[in-house]
């Protein structure tokens, strides 16, 4: 098997956080393989797995759509691209979004995942916050949960498995091979999150 | 992972409540800092009106920063230059979803007070306006909301990030149109960085000590610095770019992203220009790409700026303590 690569949308936000935290990742599990950001139509077709990363969802969502990368992306998760999005990136995926104060607004996104989310869901900065959260996929261990200007899971359709709730608000889900989460991964120091999709793309790339 | 050095663990910023039953903490260092790396390749774009900050959003701001007077305007007019009407931000607030910034006076505690109870999500103690407090900056411990400051060296940068400053800016200087000081101030700080770097990689402890004292910051946080080889927060570029060429030379530079602020509104294409900045900023190290956004302005448009031997007024000599 050639070398797994995993490609880190790299338009705005936090790339270089989620490559770090993947490599670290990797190495761990023991994987050899290699991480790269990527933003050209090329970039996108050579990867095996993609993490889309939280920063500004208009943005990351408009310099996509500009370059014409965001169908090429959108058919490779089609085909069954193992993807991971975190914040921006779970807006990204969602079937539909809003913003909670300003409802519906024009942005361009994949919508590849069967979920509508709430931007902003619990506010602005000043109520962005941290919270121990269960993800028993991952195990027993609480998982560092980092929320800024976080979005919510209000609707998941029956294709979703929700695999982290925070009281009764869902903040992570699985639909087959992409997962997205509300909270920030690549801020911490737990890449469980990271290995979850790197499993999923080994499982993918390499089917025994 | 990011970087938590110099964290003031009992601060007066941080609160704990609770979601549903679940226990949270608001204002820690991770979510304060982690909001600017949210920002990291993004353009920041300064606006003083509700129509502005739709055009910078529509163009692909990450963020917008409101003033009362854009820099350029506030050389003009002179006189003592506070924060924006609070009515301005918050309906600037009220009608874009990314997020809102506001500056304060440098030292000015209840303007920035004033600022985060309002809801603003990032404070700017920034040189633009005239300092409330000739000596000291605020105690950005004591805040929920984030803080960004200016810094022309890396002592400066350091020192505000003991203040509890979440983000760093270079200074430039504002309202000139002129990226020459930005330029200076990112290359003193780098070059800054290597000096420590190397001292590191020496392995020669006391010289580190003794470079941490001359930076007047502790030697903790110079040791952060110079293992990590950069700023231990986000750092944008600032004060004098007003063109998408000068957004990618700041990248170039190691820059994590681009303040812009007359250089969009005080032009007369700024649509255009904001488009083609947050081209630039994003594809920099593709030179094609800068090209084409470098065309999709038109340089007899771009604000005339001011040479900055000439200027009677300089922002980036207030608080540099």
């Amino acid at each position: 098997m050639s070398k797994l690569t995993i490609g880190v949308l790299a338009f705005q936000g936090a790339i270089e956080e989620h490559i770090a935290m993947t490599k670290l990742a990797l190495e761990e599990m023991g994987i050899k393989g290699s991480v790269k950001p990527v933003k050209t139509i090329e970039e996108i077709r050579a990867i095996q797995g993609l993490i889309i990363p939280g920063g500004e969802s208009t943005v990351i969502g408009r310099l996509s759509s500009i370059n014409q990368t965001l169908q090429v992306i959108k058919q490779r998760i089609y085909d069954g691209l193992p993807v991971l999005g975190t914040c921006a990136g779970l807006i990204l995926l969602a079937r539909k979004v809003y913003d909670r104060v300003l409802g519906e607004t024009q942005q361009p996104t994949l919508g590849v995942m069967d979920v509508v989310v709430e931007r902003n869901a619990f506010g602005r900065q000043r109520e962005s916050f941290e919270a121990e959260l269960e993800i028993p996929v991952i195990g027993d261990k609480k998982f560092p949960g980092v929320f800024i200007r976080a979005p919510a899971i209000k609707e998941a359709g029956p294709q979703v498995r929700v695999l982290s709730k925070l009281g009764n608000i869902a903040v992570a889900a699985q639909q087959g091979h992409i997962i997205g989460t509300a909270f920030h991964p690549e801020l911490t120091d737990d890449t469980r999150i990271h290995k979850l999709l790197i499993s999923m793309t080994v499982k993918a790339y390499a089917p025994s | 992972m990011i970087s938590l050095v110099a964290a003031v663990k009992q601060s007066r910023g941080l609160h704990y409540s609770e979601i549903e039953g679940v226990e949270i903490k608001r204002g820690t260092v991770l979510v304060k800092r982690g909001f600017a790396h949210m920002l990291k390749h993004g353009v920041i774009m300064d606006v003083t009106s509700v129509e502005q900050a739709q055009i910078a959003e529509e163009a692909g701001a990450v963020a917008v920063m409101v003033l009362d007077k854009l820099p350029y305007d506030v050389r003009r007019a002179g006189g003592v230059a506070r924060t924006a009407s609070l009515k301005v931000i918050e309906e600037v607030m009220d009608h874009v979803t990314i997020p809102v910034m506001a500056k304060c006076r440098i030292g000015h505690t209840y303007e920035a007070r004033v600022l985060e109870t309002i809801g603003v999500d990032m404070i700017d103690e920034s040189e633009v306006l005239t300092p409330a407090d000739e000596e000291r900056h605020i105690w950005k411990w004591d805040f929920t909301t984030p803080f960004v400051c200016g810094a022309r060296d890396l002592g400066e940068a350091l020192r505000r990030i003991e203040e509890g400053a979440s983000m760093i800016r270079t200074k430039g200087e504002p309202g000139t149109g002129n990226v020459a000081e930005a330029v200076r101030h990112i290359r003193i700080v780098n070059n800054e960085i290597r000096r420590l770097r190397a001292i590191y990689e020496s392995g020669d402890q006391q010289e580190l000590i003794k470079a941490a004292r001359e930076l007047k910051v502790s030697y903790e946080l110079a040791l952060e610095t110079a293992r990590l080889g950069r700023l231990p927060v986000v750092n944008f570029a600032a004060g004098g770019i007003a063109t998408p060429a000068d957004a990618a030379l700041m990248m170039s530079l190691g820059c994590d992203g681009i303040f812009v602020g007359s250089g969009i509104f005080k032009s007369e294409d700024p649509l255009e220009r904001a488009r083609a900045i947050v081209l630039a900023t994003a594809f920099y190290n593709d030179p094609e790409s800068v090209a084409e956004a470098q065309e999709m302005i038109d340089e007899k448009k771009s604000m005339v700026g001011f040479d900055i031997k000439a200027l009677e007024l300089r922002m980036q000599e207030r608080g540099t303590t």
